[in-house]
């Protein structure tokens, strides 16, 4: 009864032309020119995904993570080195790749289900008005809006907003889902709220995602792949972790997985690894 | 002996009840948690211990008089830190001790308000003002902006929670190696199971409807490292039971 | 012996282009506040830094006002001689630069006269003294046509006095009005009501106030003092206001601090809320400045107070065939002195108040 609706199962259904190599960073720079010469804050970044698969981006502040994302989104130019995304290089913005940053940029004076539908009339051009209602009212529920759907955004609370901002995200039926802190700004019921009804839509969809995160329980709550990145600057890839927790995952369960805290003692051993020489500075 | 007590307290917004029939003793030298979603009241709560509000009913005490207003006695630590814009780290702390302690001379006024910068690791910033420093630095600023005026008891509004989760963590551990130092009574406010553990000897539960929930008592050995505890099977116990009761509470409360 | 290393030479000058560009960097704000913003770029591309980003830069801040300007001339010059007036074609630039020197070489003249009157008179008066006549001596003050640079510095004068005035108004009463909410509803109706007002219409009662109550001697002239007044009714508003929401929206956390630090009330004033206001306290003096300066020439042309106002007044009274050409002068003057003083004040405001971005 759930099933996806109508034109999102066309939209998304193009073969994939490397299934293994869906998306991939190589030799990945950022590089800022300064008066002092140029600044590398990002340092040879190399990452292949899988098609569907979850990656968690973590690391301290500063260390060029969020830059990695807006350079996979097409917001900020890439100084050296390439991103594929289905064997097309990304260039540009573009909404097949979907991003949902801290605060989710709603229209203030448009309800739940306008700000949902401006992306998907453009993504949809061939279906028809009835198919394109469909997709915006099916992510609005996915997201337990159902009876929010036509508040305007200037009524809603910070965790109603961020649920329109996912439920926008993946009615785009983007190739590439971009995560930047998505729920930096929530408070930690909320949070845990918004982690499990992310799960849940992206259980269904299976879309391809990176989220950059500071918590290190949600990045193993979500991911399949969990990498660490350096302290900036010339920040880069210090450790990638596979997380084999069994999915469909719940918070409560997680907690009590036998490995979780295993996996949750390596990721902060790594952060705590890379936080001595300027931790004043960074706290 | 309790410190500051709270009896029956009931605080009403218009006609909306935010705090309802809350009980809380406060020991002498006890680190307690109160640990809440947003909307509980926390903040509420916090400023009816500091004086700031005033209970529609019930009573607040600190050491068996009623608390009328604010007062030096207890400091207090503001979630979004509440440092004069326009003063530097040692200005805002001096402004502080001045209001406090105005019969130091000022010889001992500067040498007080230095001994605290660099109690909380910030010598090498003294002269920036908030704008120049993170986050995480300027929380700094604002627990040695309580600690400076001495008070009997340190009143903490949820005072890392506009931080990122990194940064929480490593000031999370410092509060508690200043704590340990001098053993003030502290009140925390706070949304994360972590921090509360982390700090606490005591964990109060503030359920969505106003009310006390479940109480939780600490006795993990300090210090408490975090990487360390995770191996701990009575910190992944307590923190499994813990956010077990915020779970269900919020559940409850959202139905 | 020590031969000079040509690398460590390199490394010593890179160093020191460094260093200069660090300066102009720093220099950038605040060639920014006094309205050059050109100058940074201009700096950074002659000490060789980045030249074709600077020229992207300068072509911004520099060459495009400076085409629109030359556009904007170009346009007057050839649509102004189409209209015809009964003082003859509207005149064209150059025609309103000749006046401006002709008004130049004006007041040269007037300063010749006003040296070669003194002159005389000393003469009169040593020749007196030398035949006995000392209690002939007189000693009088030259009283020829103020040049157009007295007219400009008496509207500056002016519009400082009742600026000034306003001031010291609106500060205090914005800063009881913020801090208490019976004293905002008690001011706020008449601010609404009076603020509207026109200064023409604000001029009359002036008028017949000050004429009452001033005698019009001892320094400042009644025309002087009706047209500061007037300018200081106008110009009180943005002040009074912006003052009053500055210090009622000081942050929450800011006042619970005060409270939870048991502030003196003067300490709290001169501690929190005047510094948390300053930035809004600013705003609205920048504000009532130009407002000020905008009504001032209305005042002066009534008030017949011998600045910029009453030039172009007497000029459009006069109508010479040069007087609209002068009249333009004063209005390009009058476009300078505003922005000028906008300017200044903007540089205070920067240099007193703290800034987030600082």
């Amino acid at each position: 009864m759930y099933a996806l609706p109508r034109a999102y199962a066309k939209a998304s259904a193009g073969i994939a032309r490397n299934d293994e190599r869906y998306l991939e960073f190589s030799q990945l720079h950022k590089i800022y020119p300064t008066p002092k010469g140029p600044l590398t804050v990002v340092e040879d970044v190399n990452l292949k995904l899988r098609k569907g698969e979850f990656v968690s981006l973590i690391g301290h502040s500063g260390c060029g993570k969020s830059t990695v994302l807006t350079m996979a989104a097409g917001l900020n130019p890439i100084s050296k080195g390439a991103i594929v995304l289905d064997g097309t290089y990304v260039e540009g913005a573009d909404p097949e790749r979907a991003v949902v940053f801290q605060s989710p940029n709603l229209f203030p004076w448009l309800s739940a289900r306008e700000n949902v539908a401006i992306g998907v009339d453009r993504v949809y051009p061939t279906a028809s008005r009835a198919e394109r209602q469909d997709v915006v009212e099916y992510y609005l529920e996915r997201v337990g809006l159902v009876n929010a759907m036509n508040k305007s955004a200037s009524e809603m609370s910070n965790g109603m907003r961020q649920r329109v901002g996912i439920a926008r995200a993946f009615a785009l039926s983007p190739k590439l889902l971009l995560l930047d802190e998505p729920f930096g700004m929530l408070d930690s019921l909320t949070r845990w709220e918004l982690q499990e009804v992310l799960m849940e839509v992206w259980d269904r969809t299976k879309v391809t995602a990176v989220c950059v995160t500071h918590d290190v329980d949600e990045a193993i709550l979500l991911a399949d792949r969990v990498v660490m990145m350096t302290n900036g600057p010339q920040a880069t890839i210090g450790k990638i972790t596979e997380v084999n927790l069994p999915r469909p995952r719940t918070r409560k369960a997680l907690l009590s997985h036998p490995d979780y805290y295993a996996y949750r003692e390596e990721i902060i051993g790594f952060l705590e690894e890379y936080e001595h020489g300027h931790k004043k500075e960074a706290a | 002996m309790a410190v500051l007590e709270l009896s029956n307290i009931r605080k009403d917004f218009g006609s909306q009840t935010i705090l309802n029939g809350i009980d809380l003793a406060v020991e002498d030298g006890e680190f307690v948690a109160i640990l809440g979603f947003s909307g509980t009241g926390k903040t509420t709560l916090i400023n009816l211990m500091a004086g700031l509000e005033k209970p529609t009913a019930g009573s607040v005490t600190f050491r068996d008089k009623p608390v009328t207003g604010p007062g030096p006695e207890r400091g207090v630590v503001f979630q979004s830190y509440a440092l004069m814009p326009w003063l530097t780290v040692t200005s805002n702390i001096a402004l502080a001790v001045r209001s406090a302690m105005p019969k130091l001379p000022a010889k001992d006024l500067a040498a007080r308000v230095q001994k605290y910068i660099k109690m909380v690791g910030l010598t090498h910033a003294a002269t920036r003002r908030p704008a120049e420093l993170s986050g995480g630095m300027r929380q700094r600023v604002g627990i040695a902006r309580a600690l400076a005026m001495d008070p009997e008891i340190l009143l903490l509004d949820e005072p890392l929670s506009a931080l990122d989760a990194l940064t929480r963590g490593n000031l999370a551990d410092e509060i508690e190696a200043i704590w340990e130092a001098d053993r003030k009574t502290v009140v925390l406010i706070t949304n994360d199971v972590d921090e509360a553990i982390v700090l606490a000897d005591r964990i109060l539960c503030l359920d969505p409807n106003g009310t006390m929930g479940a109480e939780f008592r600490v006795t993990l050995p300090r210090p408490r490292g975090r990487t360390a505890m995770n191996h701990d099977p009575a910190f992944k116990a307590l923190r499994a039971e813990v956010t077990g009761h915020l779970i269900a509470a919020g559940a409850h409360a959202t139905e | 012996m020590t031969a000079i290393d040509p690398s460590q030479l390199a490394e010593a000058r890179e160093a020191k282009r460094t260093r200069r560009l660090t300066r102009i960097n720093k220099a950038e704000g605040w060639f920014k506040v006094i309205g050059l913003p050109f100058m940074a770029p201009l700096l950074r591309a002659i000490a060789g830094d980045d030249p074709r980003g600077q020229m992207k830069l300068l072509w911004q801040t520099l060459f495009v006002p400076i085409l629109s300007i030359l556009c904007f001339l170009g346009l007057w010059a050839v649509l102004a001689p189409k209209v015809h007036t009964s003082l003859g074609t509207i005149p064209g630039p150059a025609q309103v630069w000749s006046q401006a020197v002709a008004l130049d070489a004006a007041a040269d003249r007037e300063a010749e006269r006003r040296v070669a009157f003194y002159e005389r008179q000393e003469e009169r008066n040593a020749k007196l003294i030398a035949d006995g006549q000392r209690d002939k001596v007189q000693n009088r003050e030259y009283t020829g046509r103020p040049t157009y640079y007295d007219q400009i510095w008496t509207s500056i004068k002016t519009v400082f006095m009742g600026f000034v005035l306003a001031t010291l108004v609106a500060v205090p009463l914005g800063i009881a009005a913020g801090l208490s909410p019976t004293v905002n509803a008690a001011i706020n109706p008449l601010v609404q009501i009076f603020k509207p007002v026109s200064p023409l219409a604000w001029l009359p009662i002036v008028t017949m106030v000050v004429s009452a109550l001033a005698s019009g001697d001892g320094g400042m002239s009644r025309s002087f003092i009706i047209s500061a007044i007037t300018v200081t009714l106008c110009s009180l508003w943005p002040t009074l206001i912006n003052t009053s929401l500055g210090v009622a929206s000081i942050d929450k956390d800011l006042v619970n601090v005060g409270k939870v630090l048991k502030l003196s009330p003067w300490a709290r004033v001169t501690r929190l809320v005047l510094p948390s206001a300053l930035p809004l306290i600013f705003t609205g003096l920048r504000l009532s400045l130009g407002v000020g300066w905008m009504v001032l020439i209305a005042a002066e042309m009534l008030a017949q107070n011998p600045g910029l106002g009453k030039f172009v007044w007497d000029e459009f009274q006069n109508g010479s065939s040069d007087s609209l050409a002068r009249i333009m002068v004063a209005v390009l003057t009058i476009g300078i002195i505003g922005f000028l003083l906008d300017r200044m004040m903007f540089a205070i405001q920067n240099l007193i108040t703290f800034s987030d971005k600082r």
